[in-house]
């Protein structure tokens, strides 16, 4: 058991989790190539039309892919911030740093993708949805995130003070959607439900369980490789980084 | 412990006497932002009476912002922030202190102000005391919650634009409940259930966000 | 295939602009992130071999003074 313990508690340091992620970076965008070509292939190839929404539901294997993607990063971001405070080791608040970014660009690509959806199907790029306004706020505390963990010199620092919004935000989202949800369903003045989803053929299913799995697939291997680089940034006074450089010169 | 929770507000309210312009200050900002809005958005009376929750409420969060940075600020800067932490009693018991303090000095006025700048939105009189109490029961909210902000960015450069960046969204839901209440009360609706959700949020903004402050502090006192 | 022609594919049933908007868009971020990561990596590479190597340079020079050279 407690030698075990003492296994799982080599791969959180640095030194033996940088390799092992530089073996496993290409092995993630591999598969995130495959999953990703054969799920949009499925999706803009092979899936019929929607019966409502034309060919302009295709939007779709982007959207919620990336909606799914945005917080979920959200949810693993916060269990590295708990597993750092927890039990104080240095890489999950380098993971949680990691991930922050990629979180952000989901988040994004979900509200771009939404608006793109938007105007064709509702005729406006914009509607204060639960669903969209709570993505909204996604991406600020995501942002927050961000900066908040820019403004500090300290990486320590950085970590626990990020590791403590993260947690805050976590607690909040549930809220947040709530209380968005609630004022939403007060002011009519949108006038489009968003509840009634397409139904789904299956060929749609797929590909847009594949498109999700790539990105997946993508987060890891982008969050493993800054995670890589904050590593060296952080251990650069550290004999196993000056020799690591030694051996590339 | 009730014993340094006393003696943590009197010092506060004190220390806020001493500085009196800076209270005064925030409260001309919370007024002049307000009475801005007529005058971006046109005088007609129906209008306003629509926006005035909202506005009135934006602005006493963006009020709350403004005090904020100050919460911990001077104590961290003099060596009391680390002496409170020493202390036997637990570190969150001050923050609560403080955080009675700051709504005290900050979220207090802003409540009294509330109905006189309502009257120049042509509210009524029964919106008027619903907003004063919307504001009485979730100020309290945005001290909690905001000095989980003051305590993260304590000591980091460019705090006070982080800090409403970090908890103006978090600010959302006491800012829906709160406008909310009052604009249930135009339309007719009655505000009790924002009242009572809004003095939820205040509960548990007061009760649990005393910990992760706590948390912070101790973090940026390492 | 769903699709008669070329034509048809990138028209999408007149929501065109809408989809390969999202596509583009979608794409270029997700080819863009990667390459920031891979440039901030080689950047920090570059500034950590000069730092070391500047380190090392030091160190000689207080065991051996007297062997330095001016670079050439």
């Amino acid at each position: 058991m407690s030698h075990r313990l003492i296994n799982w508690f080599r791969y959180a340091s640095p030194q033996t989790f940088y390799p092992l992620a530089g073996k496993m970076i290409p092995w993630f965008w591999m598969l995130a190539a495959i999953f990703g070509l054969t799920g949009l292939s499925i999706g803009f190839l092979l899936a019929p039309t929607d019966a409502q929404q034309g060919e302009g539901y295709r939007i779709i294997f982007l959207h919620v892919p990336a909606s799914w993607m945005s917080m979920f990063i959200y949810l693993v971001m916060s269990f590295w911030a708990a597993m750092g405070l927890a039990f104080n080791t240095r890489l999950s608040g380098m993971m949680a740093s990691a991930l922050a970014p990629t979180g952000a660009l989901f988040a994004f690509i979900s509200l771009w993708t939404g608006a793109l959806w938007g105007k064709p199907m509702w005729g406006t790029w914009w509607v204060w949805d639960a669903r969209l306004t709570s993505e909204l706020i996604l991406l600020f505390l995501y942002i927050g995130f961000i900066a908040l963990q820019a403004a500090i010199d300290d990486p320590r620092r950085a970590d626990k003070a990020g590791a403590i919004l993260a947690l805050v935000g976590v607690v909040n989202i549930p809220i947040i959607y709530f209380s968005v949800k609630w004022w939403n369903t007060l002011h009519q003045g949108a006038s489009v439900s968003l509840t009634k989803s397409p139904s789904m053929a299956t060929t749609m299913l797929w590909g847009m369980l594949l498109c999700a799995l790539a990105c997946w697939m993508y987060s890891i291997a982008v969050a493993l490789m800054r995670a890589r680089t904050i590593m060296l940034e952080r251990e650069r006074h550290t004999d196993w980084v000056r020799t690591l450089l030694a051996a590339k010169e | 412990m009730l014993l340094l929770f006393r003696a943590v507000i009197g010092r506060d309210l004190r220390l806020a006497m001493r500085r009196q312009a800076d209270v005064v200050a925030a409260m001309f900002f919370f007024i002049i932002v307000v009475s801005l809005f007529p005058l971006g958005v046109g005088p007609e009376p129906d209008q306003l009476r629509k926006l005035a929750p909202g506005v009135l409420w934006v602005a006493a969060l963006l009020a709350t912002m403004l005090s904020l940075p100050r919460l911990f600020a001077d104590d961290y800067r003099d060596g009391t922030l680390e002496q409170l932490a020493l202390a036997p009693q637990p570190l969150g018991v001050v923050v609560l202190a403080k955080v009675v303090a700051h709504w005290l000095i900050a979220g207090l006025p802003l409540v009294m102000l509330a109905p006189v700048l309502g009257i120049q939105f042509d509210l009524s009189n029964d919106a008027l005391a619903v907003l004063t109490l919307s504001l009485l029961i979730g100020t309290p909210a945005l001290s909690g919650i905001g000095a989980i902000g003051a305590a993260l960015t304590l000591g980091v450069r460019g705090g006070g634009v982080l800090l409403s960046l970090l908890i103006l969204p978090l600010y959302i839901p006491v800012l829906i409940f709160g406008a909310g209440a009052v604009d249930a009360t135009v339309t007719g609706l009655g505000p009790q259930a924002h009242l009572s959700l809004l003095g939820a949020l205040t509960l548990g903004g007061v009760f649990f966000a005393p910990w992760p402050t706590a948390a912070a502090l101790r973090v940026a006192l390492e | 295939m769903h699709w008669n022609s070329l034509a048809d594919f990138l028209a999408m049933g007149d929501h065109g602009l809408y989809v390969w908007g999202s596509v583009v868009v979608t794409a270029l971020l997700m080819i863009a992130e990667p390459i920031l990561v891979v440039r901030g990596r080689r950047k920090l590479l570059l500034r950590l071999m000069r730092q070391y190597r500047a380190e090392g340079v030091d160190r000689r020079d207080h065991r051996q003074p007297t062997t330095r050279r001016s670079p050439a």
